[in-house]
């Protein structure tokens, strides 16, 4: 048979070989599919987008009032601190369950038996986690302006620390959901394997509760990760000088907001270099 | 004319357990070569290894010329791979599956194309959730030959069909086969290995324990055959002559005669056996 065939010149693909597809088109491929996929698993949106905005609602109405000789209700510092969980969820909690699922159902398997380009796959996910946070956070402010008095800030260097903030938390936690999506056993154990962590995250970092009410070794904790930041950058942004008053330290620090996202960008990336698996577990 | 495949002393041990204790194999360009074997028996670690999936312990291995344990972007695009279980992309439709698939690799084929190939023109616009387990195969085939490979390989594709669906798979291996793509081929089914390969590997705790063509394989062609009747039966290297005389005893027509050579499943059962 070998033979007939290599007379005949029939044998595919040898004649043909073209360049290999750019990294930036498949993985902008990849994107535009990952986007369609996530908003058809109406589970994993509800999860995603509902929570910051439930939480939001329920402690608005809950907590009124004024923070004293700040000018800062309690509703508007709820929005800024749902800001960062927010954006904090769209990286690490979706993409920290969203990739053990696809490591347990094979998809991961699947891709790295093509010729698909490793860092394509990781470019869509950051894409997608860029337009999910991105439409996050233009919900949470809606709400925080129609309901609760927020000031959207008009000095155009608000907004540059919002941006920067915005990039650098995105990107760190979707490095970190990258890298903690290895950790759950399976995808049905990745919900409470992801979410647990986060959660407490979010109440040491004073997304419900100021740091003023808490103990210190709990804020030390929270100052090692990056949500505590990412909520102090959009404070800063949000609840304009007044509040700076209100920070543990009396100012938002920004040089230091800068400095602990930056680190965490680069310790995500290269735990996730050093961990990612492309099989699951029990595949070996 | 090197092989598409050649292996030489390949081995796997897990936690000191021998999967793969020593296997040579050669494959050559355009063949359909069906891999035999129990469960356990080191079947898909080979073909995982051979896939650039796992690496090995020893043992040289070449496909397409390249060693696998080395896995090349213009490696992997000249290979197309079909793994036992997918639940994935469950959201997508057929067509917009494939065409993310086809942005991979450097010469694909039209996704539509593949999906009149696989017979899934009628449904190219649902959602993979919504095929049978049928249909979802021809997906993972379809996405597995959507990079217009030179090599396929599947692990156990018809595991779970209906005969029906098994012979339409089968004529649309055959196609592939037909157009020249070298196919590798792991089964449980010993007549899908008679039907499509031209050559089968029969591998038992780690080892090739016979190659060979479907048709010869372990002395099968020049095995006694057994004749049976209404009454008895006999196990004999002259069934011609046992029919005439049969025929003669019963004065013409012998009541419920048969006369069969052991089956590829007969060979196959005999040859696993543990010794």
């Amino acid at each position: 048979m070998a033979e007939t065939v290599e007379t005949a010149g029939t044998r595919p693909a040898t004649v043909v070989s073209g360049p290999m597809p750019s990294t930036v088109k498949v993985g902008l491929a990849r994107a535009v599919v990952e986007t369609k996929m996530f908003f058809r698993e109406k589970d994993a949106v509800v999860f995603t987008f509902a929570f910051p905005i439930v939480l939001l609602v329920l402690f608005g109405s809950i907590f009124a009032g004024e923070l004293e000789g700040t000018g800062v209700t309690v509703s508007q510092l709820y929005t800024a601190g749902l800001i960062g969980a927010g954006v904090m969820g769209a990286g690490f909690q979706n993409l920290g369950i969203g990739i053990a699922t696809e490591r347990q159902d094979g998809t991961l398997k699947r891709l790295a038996g093509t010729p698909m380009p490793p860092s394509a796959y990781f470019f869509g996910k950051v894409l997608i986690v860029l337009i999910i946070a991105l439409l996050e956070v233009l919900i949470l402010l809606a709400i925080g302006v129609t309901m609760y008095d927020l000031d959207l800030p008009s000095e155009a260097s608000k907004w540059v620390t919002f941006v920067w903030v915005f990039v650098l938390g995105v990107s760190g936690s979707a490095l970190l959901g990258i890298a903690a999506s290895s950790l759950p056993r399976s995808a049905k154990s990745a919900a409470a394997v992801i979410s647990m962590p986060f959660v407490v995250l979010q109440f040491i970092s004073g997304v419900f509760i100021p740091f003023t009410a808490m103990p210190t070794w709990l804020t030390n904790i929270a100052s090692v990760f990056p949500l505590k930041w990412m909520c102090q950058g959009f404070r800063s942004v949000f609840l304009g000088d007044g509040g700076a008053a209100l920070e543990a330290a009396k100012s938002y620090e920004l040089d230091r907001v800068a400095l602990v996202l930056g680190a965490w960008l680069i310790g995500g990336a290269v735990l996730c270099l050093t961990t990612f698996r492309w099989k699951s577990r029990r595949d070996g | 004319m090197t092989h598409a495949i050649q292996v030489r002393g390949l081995t796997k041990r897990y936690s000191g357990v021998e999967a793969v204790a020593g296997i040579d194999l050669e494959i050559e360009h355009g063949a359909v070569f069906a891999i035999l074997g129990p469960n356990g028996a080191g079947k898909s670690t080979t073909v995982e290894i051979l896939e650039g999936y796992r690496k090995r312990d020893s043992g040289e291995v070449s496909v397409l010329g390249a060693d696998p344990g080395r896995p090349t972007r213009q490696w992997r695009s000249r290979i197309g791979i079909v793994l036992q279980t997918n639940q994935d992309a469950p959201e997508l439709t057929v067509r917009e599956i494939m065409r993310l698939y086809a942005t991979y690799y450097p010469a694909s084929r039209d996704p539509d194309e593949v999906i009149e190939m696989v017979g899934l023109t009628e449904s190219a616009g649902k959602r993979v959730r919504q095929l049978s387990g049928g249909q979802r195969r021809r997906v993972d085939v379809a996405l597995g030959v959507v990079g217009r490979p030179e090599l396929l390989f599947l692990d156990e594709p018809t595991t779970g069909f209906d005969p029906e669906s098994r012979r339409r798979f089968w004529d649309l291996i055959s196609g592939l086969a037909h157009d020249g793509t070298t196919i590798v081929l792991t089964t449980h089914y010993l007549e899908e290995a008679e039907t499509l390969a031209d050559r089968v590997a029969v591998i038992a705790q780690g080892k090739i324990v016979a190659a060979g063509d479907p048709a010869t394989l372990g002395g099968r062609a020049t095995a006694k055959a057994r004749v049976s009747w209404a009454g008895g039966s006999i196990e004999t290297d002259t069934p011609t002559k046992t029919v005439l005389e049969l025929s003669g005893r019963f004065d013409g027509e012998i009541p419920e005669l048969a006369v069969v050579r052991p089956s590829l499943e007969d060979i196959y059962l005999r040859l696993i056996e543990p010794s």
